[in-house]
């Protein structure tokens, strides 16, 4: 493990790179085959609907892998993270159309821990809502 | 219905290995949008000290999930799993996962609650190499909503 950002560097209130990725529908029918998670309210809107969904929304999973993602481009190395973990509070609604939806994700340090760890505080929001809570990831520092 | 209490506690069989090959965590990783060399390059993979590519952090999900059907299946214990939805996520990792691993996970039933009529399942999977070594602990909750009208 050889995280590229040093313990000493960092202080409760430290900033990550924030980031933006887009979903489509074509991402969350990627995202379903290469997890195996063909659950059809992430790519069928008419069974979305029905199940009383507003339309096709994101894998949880999805959002998870994605907000992870400043964190380790942070970190350099993703084996730099020791626990991860979310509570899924809002879906991502992705219509069908080019534009599709966006995460934007942000982060800081929240406290520093023991054994050159600190734990970040994660935020992920989409249309102006927050579709994480409890959004948090220790992480092993140089 | 409420589920059964005394399921708090069981621990299913291991399932078989799974064994992690490189072009499936490329596929995840690229599913995912993400280029970190790390998941698809063995040399970027091993000047951070890692014997093969890595995989993302959440990848595991997919190994632990299906293992947690031991479980989400049991007619014993009786889940509505058309009404189930994930509540929560979390992971503790003692090594990333890595191409060439054999992994086999361990479930047990952590909690059973109701809250307003909804069922909430928190299920542990225990991840394990080959040489039984720990690599990761995935916590699922599962949540299957009351029907409407209770």
């Amino acid at each position: 493990m050889t995280a590229k950002i040093a313990y000493d560097e960092v202080e409760v209130g430290t900033e990550l790179p924030a980031q933006t990725f887009p979903v489509t529908r074509a991402t969350l029918v990627q995202y379903a085959g290469a997890s195996g998670d063909f659950n059809p309210i992430h790519w069928n809107e008419k069974f979305a609907v029905e199940v009383g969904l507003p339309d096709v929304i994101a894998h949880g999973m999805f959002t998870m892998a994605e907000a992870i993602r400043v964190v380790t481009d942070w970190a350099g190395d993703p084996a730099a993270v020791v626990e991860y973990g979310v509570r899924f509070t809002k879906p991502v609604i992705v219509p069908n159309d080019d534009q599709g939806a966006e995460i934007q994700v942000s982060a800081k340090v929240a406290a520093k821990l023991d054994d050159q760890q600190v734990r970040v505080d994660i935020t992920a929001m989409s249309a102006g809502q927050k579709v994480l809570g409890m959004s948090r990831a220790v992480v092993r520092l140089a | 219905m409420a589920l059964d209490q005394s399921f708090v506690g069981r621990t299913y069989p291991p399932t078989e290995p799974y064994e992690v090959g490189r072009e499936k965590i490329r596929e995840f990783a690229e599913a995912i949008g993400d280029a970190n060399p790390a998941y698809t390059d063995q040399e970027a993979a091993k000047e951070l000290g890692h014997p093969d590519v890595i995989a993302p952090p959440t990848f595991v999900f997919a190994i632990t999930f299906k293992a947690a059907g031991q479980v989400i299946e049991d007619p014993q214990l009786g889940l509505d799993y058309s009404r189930v939805v994930h509540g929560d996520q979390k992971f503790s990792y003692t090594r990333p996962v890595r191409a060439g691993d054999r992994l086999s996970v361990t479930s047990t039933i952590e909690a059973i609650k109701s809250l307003a009529g909804n069922d909430i399942l928190d299920i542990r999977g225990e991840v394990h190499d080959a040489s039984g070594e720990h690599v990761v602990t995935a916590w699922t909750k599962l949540v299957s909503r009351a029907p409407e009208g209770v």
